[in-house]
């Protein structure tokens, strides 16, 4: 079959070869596809259409898929006709059977093993073969028919041995009838000695076989008298049997569980000390370069994008070859460079996972504590305590994926709770708390949950809540939570307020803040946002009424605090703490200190202010400017003064001598003390000697101040003009004889450290500009996509504009294909109704001629008739 | 008018029935007096009223007094011309008819002197309708004048009345703002605001004159408050809304020229500022000068004194009176000696904490925009300016950091402010005289700007930004400061504040144990909790 058919396909290649070098002449079956534009050395394929050809193959491409889909449409199953040749014109019959023959002797022949060698052909008889019918010695034969069968059977087997199959009298029929002339005389007797034999053979099989069958018999009955005797003994070592196949060897158990343990995975080694020790540190590092880099800000920023290497060849256009991932081959210590750009991958990812991380780790201590709560309500006080330790433990571990400093701290606040009355005390409380707590939806409701609890009990709610409400633990959690952290805000303000104010609580609750806030960094910086402006408005309105604010209550000045401990101050440009400075260089520079509460919250202002630059040293005009007028409030002689003081700070006025110390005798009483923040809200000072005392406590806590400016202003140019005002007045007009030892040192320190000889300053100069490279012809290379020029701007927008223009090439394509099908389809029917309409109308025409034939013999017989 | 009705409610409280009438009894008097000339004693009973202590009866008293007094005015009924004292009435030979007529004149005489003692009421609202009842007679007596008509055209004006109105404005002892913004409405009227012009001229002479040059407050801000209100007009056509209705007479009609309105209104404020003004007082004065004061003058070039009188005050005064002395400069040709000597005196620290800051720089920028300036005065005020900038807010340094660049840019010789690559290697010290008041003779050409340098180190990263643009050589296109000029802390913050989150926001990694801890615990060294 396949034979034919490959001839006829050759034969139609070549026909073909010659048809489309014929259609490829014909300028009628050619459509050029016109080109815009010509590129060298490009190959094109479409250059030429043959709409003709590929009409053509469209169509027959239908006619073998479309059409037999279509022809088969509505019907199950399908008669396929194997038979060969059976529609085959040109095949004669005798070809045809003898094929037909050849693939069944095929189809019987056919090797079963490669390897076997010997049994080439397997005989059959009646369809089975030989072999086995050897094999099977048929032991239920009866006697009565075996005279036939043996009969038959020799008649049977004499046919096949003398006649053979049609296949051996067809290919040698000149032996056949050779052998058939030798052999006429021997059969005869060839046959009866056959017989003969099988019957012998018979006899003797059925002989011993009866023998055999008695023999049998006998032993089975043998066997049942011994049975009687092992009866006993049989059950039992077969029960052994089962019993010992259920309970195997505990030598193999164990060889099979070694066998089948687990091998030994490498486990990570036990962390040594000092490995510890170095990954903290680089932690540590990790973090401080990250402090560094948005320190820099965006200044730098631009720099170090401008420094990506440009090769000798760069244009300037725009184009780089080596995208940014590449890395430029560096060396260090005479090994590649490559490990640490790994590392710094990997620890990105760390740094990403640790607030999962974290996540986890919470959820460990939720875990610690439920158990503990329960343990604790069934035993005894001791587990009690254990709460809390739990609770603790949990944070530190939190606080060890965190920072160092994890580790000392916490426990401390916890170390003070140690003496048992304490302990007592708490365990009494603690009994009466609810182990769980709803998450507050207003702050009048956190409000009434804290009422009238202890520091630590409120701590202890508020770490309850947190955990409740963890936010894997349900969906709506982290909402609730983030409006916790709003309401404790506002807490802790509220808490301020009060008078006398609790700064104690405050103090304990901030590390819940400081939780809250790394769990939810975005809304923690939006409250506090909230909370800035809200306060900057007020000033604003305060001071276009007035001209002037007041300095901020003990509220906000803890908020800024609270800022500073949450949000990183040395950034350069943060969402939070760059409003906040703002924020407090407004205050510093518009409200007016007339009175020493004011002075008070002015310095813990100025405070807040040298920490908030500490780390960047960074410049602040007003911060200086505030300890001058400070400073200047202790001059008692304001006449006659070399230096120039800044608003809101004035000459002469009415609260200008606040600090200035009445009465010198009171200064030999004075010890340093912190001056307390409470004093914010307001002083109680009984007498003039305590109000000296306060007086030279701030007069302390200013001189400190701006000794510590000097060290973080050092390395400014202009610092000896910053300081110059300052300087003046502390040489010349601030009395500091018979003040105290301590103010005295200070005050040489501080003059010492202003009067610094201003280190002089080269000239300035401009940056120097890095060369323009020349200009080379390189190409420039634009990328092509699919759809033509590089259009928008990412890479996803890019890819999505590449998926949609497939999809909509693909969807053109996919109906023009229908289309041309159901096209296709249309035709077909029409003709298939054309045809049938045809056939119908020879039909009828046949027909109406039959009847018209017929009505005319009937005619002419009643025409004979008569 | 809320609280009225309040007081209405309250006084509703039958109290003294007796006394006070309805406003029904009342205009059942009105309208018996004006029929018949028997019951003309009734008008006693009003005017009683007038000084009841009740605000209703007050002021329902005013209406009725007032409606029954411009009836009369209409009608004719009061007496023309000379009025001969009260006592003489009765002892001259009048008839009964010119008796009634001075009678009733006597009793508007006492009805208008009341009046004016009522604008000083404790109430606003009757100072309001006595004030309106007032200028309701000015209004019905410059239409039907008392006096006989002079040959003179503006003698048929009202005028004593308005002094009255007028002095009963400008109160020595309390603050008449809200009176004087409804007294405004009657100064649309040309004539009015040229009458009121003259009575403040005498009242302010007459005032001063008794003060003997002590500075009285109220007084002074009244009669400022009562002056701002008048707005001038600008061209002659726009005099045409008057209260007196005589076109024949306009032609030499004073009040009807635009030269003489000037001339007033500048003897007027002439009068004024003659005397010692309280400092408030003065920023005032001058914040309006050049734009309302000086356009109107017939001769600006009179405020010349009072202007260099100001600009020597120094601080905030000097300031402003820096806007005035420009518009002089620049319009009327006046000379200053050393005014940019002056003008770089005026910079001290306190230029970039005064409420006129903008106002300030923005003429600072024009007075330095002229490129004929010399290049020592402009390296002056930039090494000045600069200087200052180390003592300056945020908001301050975003506006005065491109102040400076500006004039750098402008003058290219002064570059070597920013730029001096010859001696490089020599590191010196700063050669500029921060305390020498003239430019000519501070160094600054030898000087760098090293607190531009220093300013790069600032807390605030806008601040920063503006400071690093010196690294690189300026562009040729001047900064635009008029955005900048006006830019307040608060605006600073909040546009600080509306910068919109990137991504996840950067926290301190340090876990917090205690509230002061942090940056070395500087807080906590200095602050306990208590």
């Amino acid at each position: 079959m396949g034979k034919p058919q490959k001839k006829k396909s050759v034969a139609d290649r070549v026909r073909k070869v010659k048809a489309s070098t014929e259609i490829k002449n014909n300028p009628f079956e050619v459509k050029i596809n016109r080109k815009k534009f010509d590129v060298l050395g490009q190959k094109t394929k479409h250059d030429v259409g043959l709409p003709g050809v590929s009409r053509s193959k469209a169509i027959k491409k239908r006619k073998e898929t479309l059409l037999k889909e279509y022809k088969l449409k509505d019907k199950s199953n399908k008669f396929v006709d194997r038979r060969i040749g059976e529609y085959d014109s040109q095949m004669d019959p005798e070809d045809k059977i003898l094929k037909r023959f050849a693939l069944e002797r095929q189809r019987t022949q056919g090797k079963r093993s490669i390897y076997n060698l010997n049994e080439d052909e397997e005989l059959t008889h009646f369809g089975q073969s030989l072999a086995d019918i050897e094999k099977l010695n048929d032991v239920v034969d009866s006697d009565s028919d075996s005279e036939e069968r043996g009969l038959l059977s020799a008649e049977l087997t004499a046919s096949h041995f003398g006649g053979g199959g049609g296949l051996l009298r067809k290919k040698a029929p000149g032996e056949s009838g050779d052998e058939g002339s030798q052999k006429p005389k021997s059969r005869q007797e060839l046959i009866e000695e056959l017989i003969l034999k099988s019957k012998q053979e018979k006899r003797e099989r059925q002989t011993q076989k009866e023998e055999s069958q008695e023999l049998t018999e006998k032993l089975d009955q043998d066997w049942k008298s011994i049975q009687g005797l092992l009866a006993h003994k049989t059950p039992k070592a077969e029960r052994k049997e089962l019993e010992e196949k259920p309970k195997p060897d505990e030598y193999d158990m164990t060889v099979r569980e070694l066998a089948f343990e687990m091998k030994a995975q490498p486990s990570e080694r036990m962390k040594t000390q000092e490995e510890l020790a170095r990954e903290e540190r680089d932690r540590l590092q990790k973090l401080e370069a990250d402090r560094q880099r948005r320190m820099q800000g965006d200044t730098e920023e631009d720099s170090t994008t401008k420094q990506t290497y440009l090769s000798a060849d760069d244009l300037n256009d725009g184009f780089l070859l080596n995208k940014d991932d590449q890395r430029m081959l560096s060396y260090h210590d005479g090994k590649w460079n490559l490990e640490d750009e790994v590392e710094k991958e990997e620890e990105d990812a760390e740094g990403d996972d640790e607030g999962d991380d974290k996540e986890e780790e919470d959820d460990d201590g939720d875990d610690n504590s439920g158990e503990e709560a329960e343990e604790e309500e069934d035993i005894d006080g001791e587990s009690g305590h254990s709460d809390l330790e739990s609770d603790k433990d949990s944070e530190q571990e939190g606080g060890d994926e965190e920072g160092p400093a994890g580790e000392e701290a916490p426990t401390k606040p916890c170390s003070s709770l140690s003496e048992e009355e304490k302990l007592a005390l708490q365990e009494a409380a603690r009994a009466e708390l609810p182990y769980t707590f709803v998450a507050p939806e207003s702050y009048s409701e956190l409000k009434s949950l804290l009422h009238g609890h202890t520091t630590e009990e409120q701590c202890l709610i508020v770490d309850r809540i947190q955990k409740c409400n963890h936010p894997s633990l349900g969906m709506g959690n982290k909402l609730k939570l983030q409006k916790l952290f709003d309401f404790l805000l506002e807490y802790v303000g509220e808490l301020a307020t009060r008078c006398p104010p609790e700064l104690s609580t405050v103090n304990k609750l901030v590390p819940q803040l400081y939780a809250l806030c790394q769990l939810f960094p975005n809304a923690a910086c939006k409250a506090m946002q909230t909370l800035l402006s809200d306060s900057a408005h007020d000033m604003a309105e305060t001071l276009e009424v007035k001209g002037r604010t007041a300095l901020p209550g003990l509220d906000m000045l803890i908020y800024l605090k609270i800022t500073a401990l949450l949000f990183p101050t040395s950034d350069f440009r943060h969402p939070v703490t760059t409003p906040a400075m703002v924020y407090i260089s407004q205050l510093l520079t518009k409200s007016h200190v007339s009175s020493l509460e004011e002075v008070t919250s002015g310095l813990a202002l100025c405070c807040l202010t040298v920490e908030y630059v500490t780390l960047s040293q960074r410049f602040v005009p007003e911060l200086i400017n505030f300890l001058l007028g400070i400073l200047h409030l202790a001059v008692p002689n304001k006449r006659s003064i070399g230096y120039c003081l800044v608003p809101p700070f004035r000459l002469s006025g009415k609260n200008c001598n606040l600090l200035v110390v009445q009465n010198m005798a009171h200064t030999e009483s004075w010890s340093r003390k912190r001056l307390p923040l409470s004093g914010v809200q307001g002083l109680k000072l009984k007498d003039e000697l305590e109000k000296d005392h306060y007086r030279l406590s701030s007069l302390t806590t200013c001189l400190d101040l701006v000794k510590r400016c000097t060290l973080l202003y050092k390395s400014l140019p202009s610092f000896s003009h910053i300081f110059q005002s300052i300087r003046i007045l502390l040489a010349k007009h601030l009395p500091i004889e018979g003040h105290p030892r301590f103010i005295q040192d200070l005050h040489r320190e501080v003059l010492e450290a202003v009067s610094v000889p201003s280190v002089l300053q080269p000239p300035l100069v401009f940056s120097k500009r890095k060369p323009i490279p020349l200009k080379l012809f390189t190409p420039k290379i634009v990328e092509v996509l699919d759809y033509g020029k590089k259009r928008g701007s990412s890479k996803q927008e890019r890819e999505r504009e590449r998926l949609k223009h497939k999809y909509k090439r693909e969807f053109k394509g996919a109906l023009r294909e229908i289309r041309k099908d159901t096209k296709f389809l249309a035709t077909e029917k029409l003709t298939e109704v054309m045809e049938r309409d045809a056939e119908r109308k020879r039909k009828v025409k046949e027909l109406f001629g039959s009847l018209a034939t017929q009505e005319g013999e009937w005619k002419a017989l009643k025409r004979r008739k008569k | 008018m809320a609280p009225s009705k309040r007081r209405n409610v309250s006084a509703a409280k039958p109290e003294e029935p007796q006394k006070s009438l309805s406003r029904k009894e009342m205009d059942e008097k009105v309208e018996r007096i004006l029929h018949e000339r028997r019951c003309a004693n009734e008008v006693f009973d009003l005017l009683e009223l007038l000084q009841a202590e009740k605000e209703r009866d007050v002021l329902s008293a005013v209406s009725a007094c007032s409606h029954l007094f411009s009836s009369l005015l209409q009608r004719g009924e009061l007496r023309l011309g000379h009025l001969p004292k009260e006592e003489d009435m009765l002892a001259g030979s009048y008839s009964a008819e010119e008796k009634y007529a001075m009678f009733m004149r006597h009793r508007y005489n006492s009805y208008v002197e009341l009046l004016v003692e009522l604008l000083e009421h404790e109430a606003f609202v009757v100072k309001e309708s006595s004030l309106c009842a007032l200028m309701n007679f000015v209004s019905t007596e410059a239409q039907r004048p008392l006096q006989a008509v002079d040959w003179d055209g503006h003698c048929c004006f009202p005028r004593d009345l308005l002094k009255a109105v007028v002095r009963g404005l400008l109160s020595e002892k309390e603050d008449t703002a809200l009176l004087i913004s409804r007294f405004q409405e009657f100064l649309e009227k040309d004539d009015v605001r040229y009458y009121t012009m003259g009575a403040v001229s005498d009242s302010v002479g007459r005032v001063m004159a008794q003060a003997h040059g002590v500075v009285l407050p109220v007084y002074q801000n009244n009669v400022f408050t009562l002056m701002s209100n008048i707005n001038m007009p600008k061209k002659e056509e726009e005099l045409r809304n008057f209260l007196l209705d005589r076109d024949a007479n306009r032609e030499d009609w004073k009040a009807a020229k635009l030269k003489e309105h000037k001339r007033t209104f500048e003897r007027m404020w002439l009068a004024f500022l003659k005397h010692k003004l309280p400092s408030g007082l003065y920023k005032k004065v001058l914040v309006v000068l050049h734009d309302a004061i000086l356009p109107h003058m017939s001769q600006p070039t009179l405020m010349i004194d009072f202007l260099t009188a100001a600009y020597d005050i120094g601080g905030a005064i000097s300031l402003l009176a820096l806007n005035g002395l420009f518009v002089l400069i620049h319009q009327h040709n006046l000379d200053y000696p050393d005014f940019y000597k002056k003008l770089y005196n005026l910079l001290d620290p306190s230029v970039f904490h005064v409420k006129y800051r903008a106002r300030f720089f923005h003429l600072a920028n024009l007075f330095l925009s002229s490129s004929h300036l010399p290049v020592y005065l402009v390296a002056a005020f930039a090494k000045r300016l600069s200087r200052l900038a180390l003592t300056a807010p945020p908001a301050a340094l975003i506006m005065i950091l491109p102040f400076i660049c500006n004039l750098i840019r402008r003058h290219p010789a002064c570059r070597v402010l920013i730029h001096r690559p010859d001696v490089t290697d020599e590191p010196r010290d700063d050669p500029f005289l921060m305390e020498e008041k003239d430019p000519a003779l501070c160094h600054a050409m030898e000087s760098s700007l090293w607190e531009l340098q220093t300013l790069q180190k600032h807390y605030h990263p806008d601040v920063v930004r503006v400071a690093t643009v010196i690294n690189k050589p300026l562009g040729e296109q001047e900064n635009e400061l008029s955005e900048l000029l006006e830019l307040s802390g608060y605006e600073l913050f909040e546009r600080n504040l509306q910068q919109e989150l990137k991504d996840t926001v950067a926290l301190e990694f340090e876990p917090v144990t205690q509230l002061l801890q942090g940056s070395g615990g500087l807080l906590d060294q200095h602050f306990s909790l208590e």
